[in-house]
């Protein structure tokens, strides 16, 4: 009997098997969940960044590098701090800071590495190199950093930083990741696809504490990083430095384009602020201070300020009177039967109209053509005549973008008929008398400095103009530029119109408006100063214009400088246009007396003008009055530097009120 | 040569055939386990695992010639005094022993170690042979089951208390000898629906697991004969119901109640690896992930990524499955356990042809603790059975498991061979 047990016992052994094949078919046939979790724990991905594209001037000088840093990475479980506090202060940071950042890398891993601290220059990198041998758990990885040896041009060159939630989660295809840089404003966010280059991915296998042991499959699956395509700029260094230098202690913009090829030459916004100081690991300290500045250099005034054009925009009336008729260069007006002050003599024909900016005059102008319709209703008549002024108008860029390749551009304002119509309630209910300050280039328009730049180009060229951009090349210089910036745009102004309104202009800087130094030998300058209004202060802060360019035969330059609060068009602007020209077409600056006059000048709007935060954490400044104007020593013309270069972590405002 | 011949006659070809591959398949995981690719160890490294492990393979061999040249009466004749042996070394090793990992079980010689409680395991079931094989030994009887019961349970007591619970619950496999030599049916089942009711008690709750005991009771009514389905078969099946429940209940409040939690901790994580799934489940975890990653035909040999980047831990011990699962797939694992399966039911067709109950009873022996290995080893890596630490017989690395369990299975082929030869002679 007993014997018949052989059969239970090999019966429950084979039941164990069975059992066992059962399970194992469901754990390695069935579910697939295994092998996904396999190679998530083994498998990692490794991101490889290539090298960022550099950003080079027109002369092939470098604008733009990389610098190598070092991230320092910190592996929770290794940490040995024998003093905490001794160390933070090696560090630089806060023993708070040092808390959160650890219980951060805590939080994801405490056997894997994860970030300390990122960008430590290969200064303090050798300066707590051999400190580090005390501390253990923490270890250099090489990565690198945006460096600008020019210190200049930040606002249009932009920063890169790790890229933000919300551009994280509005991406159209999904290729950043959190902690990725990313460009952002400027011609780094402008150019970053080609800028970036292509990540490379790399497999490779991973020990349970996260140590390589190899590629997977002979790298198979990885792909190469590409490094990024440099980027030429039509820029000319030491033409952008000079201009910096000239619109220290001043408000404003200046931008040079090279009108043949819309080349941006110079690129101006003052005031500014070293862009080292938004590529160190300070990045976030530097970017309150900047943005909290009650002047605003954050602020890209070329393409983001809005001004009314004031007198220079007498030029695109001129131009477009005569091309309807209603205006020849004979055309006199004297002041009599004008509601507009002037400081001219008056009676003048359209040359020394537009050279000595004759108010009454194109008052005049701006009437006969509004009402050249000939509608008997003057306030059809009005709507009809702006509908063509608007439409002529428009032809120069003016009141919509011009499609420069920054992303920040405004579109300004130029006004409609629909525009009228709506702050008067109802069609037909205003006319030429509630239009008329159009006329002088104010009222309800609003111009940035570069479509004035753009105007000076356009009549440089006798009538036609390439739209302004930032790029000579792609990968290499000439190469890549994108098709709409070779394109020509025409007015439909006939050549032969812009010949008085240059002489007019060549005059206007000879014997007219402008100050007598501004007209340099040599250099051949037209142009046309404006005064802003900005009579909420006084006329003392109306804001100077000039749009000029030279020389007047074949011109080179075309350029627009805007200095607020710095009173007449004549003076400021004029002195400054007149030097950067003179610099980039002489490649030297003669006019060292005007040169001079202009560095002593301080145009810094007084803080109580200026909005301010509702409460500030430091003291403001002491206002620096235009009355007290600060004297510069005489060399800071030979080195603009000091004033611009900032220690990483010392970060000095190129606005300084005092010392 | 002529001895050689001698000593190797009747032996029985497919048990060593079946043996062999074990062993080979086993160094070769063993490898595997601790190959590295950075490193390209060569297979006959002496300072790695697989070359260590080829070592014992060549003492295992030299072992096998002596255990086949010994005379088969010597086992017969010398079973008790090898036994009073093994305690001896036994209360040794608690004196002189080595601590590794928290038990002092081990000697060291050297650079290598050895467990005498892997060797307990042969010597008590010679033992065990030896009594039974007297003459008048009948396992119903309380006499000579507390007899069976004291020569299993002093070796256990005393390895239990040099910290080795794996080891210990071996000595549980005995009892499918004690059942096939007529141990009644009902203490097995008992054990094994105590077994089963500890484990139900902490994962099933309590309504479940009452309304499931109460069905089986019904079910077990219903299947009766109906001559039997009398009143008192039915109440006494209620009781043993309600017993059951009590049992459960009583466990329950033993885990909950007088545990320290962090004790408690430990019995459930047998249970249920994501209770802890950094500390004991990442075992479990990992080695489920090892397997189930090997698909159909695995990754390939060498090219496993979990055992080999130390995912799993003691890969080439007591995980050494898991190497086989994630490198060779579930063709792979099926093959591995279909050996044991044929192994096993080998041996227990020669152990019911022996002539001599002695030779019967140690046959049986060796199958169960050869199969309880299999069972506990297999069954922690696929997530069947609490993590204990036991080996995989002829597979895992490591000398004392692998001479224990070559001697025990030549002892028995020796005995075996002896059966033949007596026909002829």
């Amino acid at each position: 009997m007993l014997e018949n047990r052989k059969f239970i016992i090999i019966g429950v052994f084979c039941l164990v098997g069975l059992l066992y094949a059962a399970r194992l078919f469901y754990l390695q046939i069935l579910d697939d969940s295994y092998a996904l979790e396999s190679s998530s724990n083994s498998i990692k991905r490794v991101i490889e960044v290539p090298y960022r594209g550099q950003i080079y001037d027109r002369s092939g000088k470098l604008m733009v590098y990389n610098t190598p840093v070092y991230d320092l990475y910190v592996t929770p479980k290794r940490v040995k701090i024998p003093d905490t506090l001794a160390f933070c202060r090696m560090m630089d940071i806060t023993l708070p800071e040092f808390d959160s950042i650890m219980n951060l890398a805590k939080g994801y891993s405490a056997v894997k590495p994860s970030v300390f601290l990122r960008q430590l220059s290969k200064e303090d990198y050798a300066r707590i190199q051999d400190a580090l041998v005390d501390y253990r758990g923490f270890e250099p990885v090489m990565s690198s950093m945006r460096t600008y040896p020019a210190h200049t041009m930040a606002n249009a060159l932009g920063y890169v930083s790790e890229i933000s939630k919300k551009r994280l989660e509005t991406q159209e295809t999904p290729y950043y990741r959190q902690g990725d840089y990313v460009g952002h404003n400027g011609l780094e966010e402008a150019y970053e696809v080609d800028l970036r280059g292509r990540r490379g991915i790399k497999y490779v296998m991973q020990n349970v504490r996260g140590v390589d042991k190899g590629s997977f499959k002979n790298g198979e699956f990885d792909t190469a990083a590409v490094a990024g395509k440099n980027l030429y700029t039509g820029i000319d260094i030491d033409v952008q430095r000079y201009a910096d230098s000239l619109m220290l202690n001043k408000v404003g913009a200046v931008i040079a384009l090279d009108p043949s090829t819309g080349e941006i030459i110079t690129s101006v916004s003052a005031p500014t602020y070293d862009p080292n100081l938004l590529s160190s690991r300070f990045f976030s300290k530097n970017y309150r201070k900047l943005i909290s500045n009650p002047y605003k250099p954050l602020i890209n005034r070329p393409v983001m300020a809005s001004y009314r054009p004031g007198s220079t925009f007498k030029l695109i009336q001129a131009l477009i009177a005569q091309q309807q008729g209603s205006l020849f260069t004979s055309t006199y007006y004297s002041h009599a039967g004008s509601p507009m002050r002037c400081h001219c003599r008056g009676g003048n024909n359209l040359r020394g109209a537009v050279q000595n900016s004759c108010n009454p005059y194109f008052y005049q102008v701006f009437r006969k053509y509004i009402y050249h319709n000939g509608n008997p209703n003057t306030f059809k008549a009005s709507a009809l005549g702006l509908q063509e002024w608007h439409d002529h108008v428009i032809k120069f860029g003016i009141g919509e973008k011009l499609g420069v390749d920054l992303p920040s551009e405004l579109r300004g304002n130029l006004p409609t008929v629909g525009f009228y119509d709506k702050a008067y309630r109802g069609e037909f209910r205003w006319k030429f008398s509630n239009i008329y300050s159009l006329s002088i280039g104010e009222g309800e328009l609003l111009i940035s400095p570069l479509k004035l730049a753009n105007l000076a180009a356009t009549i440089a060229n006798r009538g036609w103009y390439i739209t302004p951009h930032y790029v000579k090349g792609i990968g290499n210089m000439g190469e890549g530029i994108p098709e709409k910036y070779k394109e020509k745009h025409y007015t439909d102004i006939d050549p032969q119109y812009y010949l008085p309104v240059i002489e007019g202009m060549r005059m206007a800087v000879a014997a007219g408006t402008v100050k007598k130094d501004a007209d340099i030998n040599g250099i051949d300058l037209c142009g046309k100063t404006g005064t802003s209004q900005n009579a909420k202060f006084g006329h003392a802060h109306d804001h100077s214009i000039f749009i000029g360019f030279a020389p007047m035969n074949n011109p080179k330059i075309a350029i627009a400088v805007f200095v607020e609060n710095a009173g007449w068009g004549g003076v400021a602007a004029a002195s400054v246009a007149a030097l950067v020209a003179e610099r980039y077409l002489k490649r030297k600056t003669e006019a060292t007396k005007l040169n001079d006059w202009l560095l002593k000048q301080n145009y810094m709007p007084p803080l109580s003008m200026l909005p301010q935060p509702r409460t500030s954490a430091s003291t403001p400044k002491k206002p620096a009055d235009t009355a007290t104007k600060k004297v510069l020593p005489k060399d800071s013309l030979r080195r603009p530097k000091p004033m611009l270069t900032l220690a990483r972590g010392n970060e000095k405002l190129r606005i300084k009120n005092e010392e | 040569m002529a001895r050689n011949a001698e000593v190797t006659r009747n032996i029985d070809t497919l048990t060593v055939v079946l043996y062999l591959g074990c062993v080979l398949m086993g160094w070769l995981n063993v490898y595997a386990a601790v190959y590295s690719p950075e490193e390209q160890t060569h297979l006959f490294d002496m300072s790695t695992n697989a070359g260590k492990q080829l070592l014992w393979i060549g003492t295992s061999v030299l072992l096998i010639i002596c255990v086949l040249v010994i005379d088969h009466k010597f086992y017969d004749t010398f079973a008790f005094v090898f036994y009073l042996f093994m305690i001896g070394m036994l209360l040794l090793v608690m004196v002189f022993g080595s601590n590794i990992n928290g038990s002092r079980s081990w000697f060291k010689f050297g650079g290598f170690s050895l467990q005498p409680a892997e060797f307990a395991k042969v010597a008590t079931s010679l033992a065990l042979a030896k009594y039974l094989d007297q003459p008048g030994i009948n396992l119903t009887k309380q006499k000579d089951l507390l007899w069976v019961g004291g020569i299993i349970g002093l070796p256990a007591l005393l390895i239990i208390l040099s910290n080795e619970t794996g080891s210990t619950l071996v000595f549980s496999s005995f009892v499918i000898m004690l059942y096939r030599e007529g141990l009644p049916g009902w203490i097995p089942l008992t054990g094994i629906t105590l077994a089963v009711l500890l484990i139900l008690a902490l994962i099933v709750p309590f309504k479940f697991l009452f309304a499931g005991i109460a069905v089986l009771c019904i079910v077990v009514i219903l299947l009766l004969p109906r001559y039997n389905r009398n009143v008192r078969n039915m109440v006494g099946i209620g009781l043993i119901g309600v017993a059951m429940m009590v049992t459960a209940t009583g466990v329950d409040f033993f885990v909950n109640k007088v545990l320290q939690p962090h004790q408690r901790n430990r019995i459930k994580v047998l249970i249920d690896p994501n209770v802890d799934p950094l500390g004991v489940g990442w075992n479990v975890t990992q080695a489920k992930i090892a397997i189930g990653s090997g698909r159909l035909d695995g990754k390939g040999f060498l090219e496993g990524t979990q055992t080999k980047f130390d995912f799993v831990p003691e890969q080439s011990t007591d995980f050494i499955f898991c190497t086989i699962g994630e490198e060779h797939g579930f063709i792979g694992s099926m093959v591995v356990i279909m050996l044991f399966m044929a192994l096993l039911s080998r041996i227990v067709i020669l152990a019911e042809k022996q002539r001599s109950k002695f030779a019967r009873v140690y046959g049986y022996c060796v199958a169960g603790i050869i199969f309880f290995h299999v069972m506990v080893n297999i069954g922690m890596t696929i997530g069947l059975m609490p993590v204990i630490g036991i080996p995989l017989p002829f597979f895992s690395y490591g000398g004392s498991s692998l001479w224990s369990f070559t001697i025990l299975l030549f002892i028995f082929l020796k005995l075996d061979s002896r059966r033949t030869n007596s026909l002829f002679s």
